[in-house]
């Protein structure tokens, strides 16, 4: 409860300082010497939450917590953390919050399946259904049902009006 | 005065809705004309009442009467003209006057243009449109009254959001919420076929122009939405997994969705339980947007516990309207006949792939977007999803999508031939691989994705031109008779060789965007020259600026090529008196579909100012893909097959056939 509280003060506070404060992003005195290095930062950057923002890696964000973040990214790394090491430092000092592609755990298995299964159960249904339909003894047929006469006469026409051809070929 | 007015405008406004939504109904029931015909008036008249209450919140914030609360809370008397009109709908409460005006606007086309439709089943759209207007009429009335007034005003208002002050304000939501309002009327029709408990292919043929205008303009208005985050926060991003960029994009893959299989439905008669419940869903999906938007749940759930009403309310409108809708479904679909058979490889068979590659897509999304929120609610557990999740799960979505995409149009309906179409598709296969081989030749030892994302991306447009070709039997026949075909072919067929390369164009941009991107990061000061990309940028000074409602510094910058001049470039940072709050007005200089970006940082005490330049290559294909997406669906609209769908032409040209027989 208290916890929940605090960020939410650290929340609008933030949104507070994000009106009053246009700093860029990554700021010219943070930048490492080695580039190799600092482009290793930057794809952390990309990974890594600004917990005070609405949604932006610390790479985007302006916010002074940001700022702390990524030069904290670039001192592990200069200490010649792996990015593994750097992020698994982060996710301990700050929980899994901070990871703006989450790890798989019980907490996010429905997240990191959702996708595939949506994808799996919905092409199976379909392979069903086509299975089903192609098999005549289903039943399944062609016709429209509840049409009146007057109506077929007016689809008729209105077909009719259609004159250019629409075949592939 | 004007406030009373248009406060009781949008009273009477939901009075007509009241009948509209109860009337109808009755007449369809008792099969009474009269009754049913009531619906067109109250549209009507319900359009011109929102109307007036519309323009009556225009008026006060046009002329700065800061004794109602929404103009003194969201206006300054030195503000611009335009930024005052568009400054009605970048809040709240204008912004849900903005909703429901659209959707009168809607349901006032559907009266005045529905004339073709059968009585009863405009009786029941019209109804269901007004269902969905009361619920808001009162949500806006009890919740977010925008005509308040202050007991004792105050002389000068607190401005708009300085971010807000931009061209970008006046055409960006209204584009938005014609697209998510739009949707309604495909859920009107869906709904109220579902309650006759009859739907056919001239059903279809009905609701596609209708959701074709939505999906146009909800494609404008999130590449026109992106377009602005690019050049107004300042740090080049275009897209950012943002929720409230999530709440639009749902409707607009699902509603993409819905084009295609209502076009199975129009076509073949096929997959019409779907086609209704993919209607609701889209629509849904768009109420779930202003749930996330207009609810404060997404700046924090706690945000969300302290103020509830009007949360609470819009939560209270979504369980009543995806509920119901998706009951009625689960009741009356299984009544509905399937139709239309056709074997797996058919251009059904692609559409339904499409069907399915793009639902998932949406439903990842919605994971994606809901999943944080669900989780804290239920566990207090925090945890963050965003843009790197959503570009790892989406790339094996949109990879095999777009690869199917031009084999699509290629196959005969009912059943095709897949290996025709892979030979007719032969020369886009090749450019493919020669993009391919030619990118990775060219950026030799760099990302060795890329050159394959361009290789598909080329694929998608040769298919789209292969398509055409193959159509006016391009260098089969003499050259004058392709033309005279291609003149003949249908403009729904022009229309999709528009939309689908428009997917490769936008695919181009955003692959070069975010990998040959290169950017300088440093502190300048006058006279100093900054490299990127074979540009050098000079410096030359600072100077200060007084603009209407703020202060700005504005920097100058001489850009040269091997030595010769191409222009200047003026970023600037803007300080806005009022609310305290600055900007960062980025610079942009467009060369071919290229651009250079600079965006000013903070001045330290030397004098010294921290830049950001950024080359982006090829960075304006992002926009100009949707752009010709929407180009493609606004040909189809006008197919003259489409028109059929409109009245009066239809009529005129039914009755031209008729005399002509």
């Amino acid at each position: 409860m208290m916890r929940s509280r605090t960020l939410a003060a650290a929340a609008l506070a933030a949104t507070l300082m994000l009106g009053a404060m246009p700093a860029r992003a990554v700021l010219p005195d943070e930048i490492m010497a080695d580039p190799a290095k600092e482009a290793r930062a930057r794809e952390l950057s990309k990974e890594l939450r600004c917990m005070v923002c609405q949604n932006q890696s610390i790479d985007d964000s302006e916010a002074p917590l940001a700022r702390d973040l990524r030069l904290l990214v670039r001192e592990r790394i200069s200490a010649g953390d792996s990015d593994r090491q750097v992020i698994d430092f982060l996710v301990a000092r700050y929980g899994e919050f901070v990871l703006l592609k989450p790890r798989l755990n019980e907490h996010t298995l429905v997240l990191w399946l959702t996708p595939p299964l949506a994808l799996l159960l919905g092409g199976l249904a379909l392979w069903r259904l086509g299975r089903r339909r192609a098999n005549p003894a289903a039943g399944g047929g062609d016709s429209t049902p509840g049409l009146t006469s007057d109506e077929e006469a007016r689809l008729e026409r209105l077909l009719a009006a259609e004159s250019a051809p629409d075949k592939p070929l | 005065m004007i406030a009373e007015s248009g406060h009781y405008a949008l009273v009477l406004a939901l009075a007509l809705a009241l009948i509209q939504s109860i009337v109808p109904i009755v007449g369809a029931r008792w099969r009474d004309a009269a009754l049913m015909n009531v619906a067109r008036s109250t549209a009507l008249a319900q359009l011109l009442f929102v109307a007036a209450s519309f323009a009556a919140l225009v008026t006060l914030h046009v002329t700065s009467d800061f004794s109602v609360a929404n103009v003194f809370e969201n206006s300054h008397s030195l503000k611009p003209l335009l930024y005052k009109i568009t400054g009605v709908w970048g809040n709240h409460e204008g912004s849900m006057l903005l909703w429901v005006s659209i959707l009168a606007l809607f349901g006032g086309l559907v009266a005045a243009f529905g004339n073709n439709l059968p009585l009863s089943l405009r009786a029941h759209v019209l109804a269901v449109q007004a269902w969905v207007a009361s619920a808001f009429y009162l949500f806006i009335l009890i919740t977010s009254n925008p005509f308040l007034r202050i007991a004792n005003p105050p002389i000068e208002g607190r401005d708009l959001n300085p971010v807000l002050q931009d061209i970008g304000l006046a055409v960006h939501p209204p584009m938005l919420y014609l697209g998510y309002v739009g949707f309604s009327i495909s859920f009107s029709f869906a709904v109220a076929a579902l309650l006759e408990g009859r739907i056919d292919a001239a059903w279809a043929r009905w609701v596609r122009p209708w959701t074709l205008m939505a999906w146009i303009f909800l494609t404008l208005g999130i590449a026109m939405g992106s377009y602005w985050a690019y050049y107004e926060l300042g740090w080049g991003g275009w897209w950012f997994w943002d929720p409230v960029e999530n709440a639009s994009l749902m409707p607009w893959l699902a509603g993409t969705a819905l084009l295609h299989s209502a076009l199975v439905m129009e076509k073949r008669n096929a997959l019409k339980v779907w086609t209704v419940l993919l209607s609701i869903l889209t629509f849904s999906l768009s109420l779930l947007g202003t749930f996330l938007v207009r609810s404060g749940v997404l700046t924090s759930v706690h945000a969300f516990a302290t103020d509830p009403t009007r949360g609470v309310f819009i939560l209270l409108i979504l369980f009543v309207f995806i509920g119901g809708s998706l009951s009625l479904y689960a009741w009356r679909a299984p009544a509905l006949k399937q139709g239309g058979l056709f074997a797996p490889i058919s251009r059904e068979g692609a559409l339904v792939l499409n069907n399915l590659l793009l639902t998932t897509a949406c439903a990842t999304v919605f994971i994606g977007t809901l999943y944080p929120l669900a989780l804290e609610v239920l566990t207090g557990e925090k945890i963050s999803v965003g843009a790197p999740f959503f570009n790892f799960t989406f790339a094996p979505l949109f990879v095999p999508l777009l690869l199917a995409v031009p084999f699509g149009p290629l196959l005969a309906w009912k059943r095709g031939d897949l290996l025709g179409a892979a030979q007719r598709l032969m020369v886009a296969g090749i450019v493919a691989l020669v993009a391919i081989a030619v990118v990775f030749a060219w950026t030799y030892g760099g990302a060795t994705l890329a050159p394959l994302a361009i290789g598909l991306a080329a694929f998608v447009i040769m298919g789209a031109l292969c398509d055409l070709a193959e159509r006016i039997a391009l260098f089969r026949i003499p050259l004058s008779l392709s033309l005279r075909r291609a003149r003949g072919l249908p403009r729904a067929t022009w229309g999709t060789v528009f939309a689908h390369a428009g997917l490769g164009v936008a695919l181009i941009g955003i692959v070069c965007e975010t990998t040959w991107n290169s950017e300088y990061i440093g502190s300048m000061k006058p006279d100093d020259v900054a490299k990127v990309a074979g540009y050098e940028l000079r410096l030359d000074g600072l100077n200060p600026r007084q603009g209407p409602n703020f202060r700005e510094m504005v920097a100058q910058f001489t850009v040269t090529r091997d030595g010769e001049k191409v222009s200047v470039m003026t970023p600037s940072k803007r300080n806005f008196t009022t609310r305290g709050a600055s900007t960062t007005e980025a610079a942009l200089l467009t060369r071919g579909a290229s651009q250079l970006y600079i965006s000013l940082g903070d001045t330290s005490a030397d004098g010294a100012i921290a830049v950001r330049i950024y080359h982006k290559p090829l960075v304006l294909m992002i926009w100009w893909g949707p752009v010709l997406m929407a180009f493609g669906g606004m040909l189809s609209l006008s197919d003259r097959r489409l028109r059929v769908g409109a009245p009066k032409p239809a009529k005129a040209a039914a009755r031209a056939l008729q005399a002509a027989e």
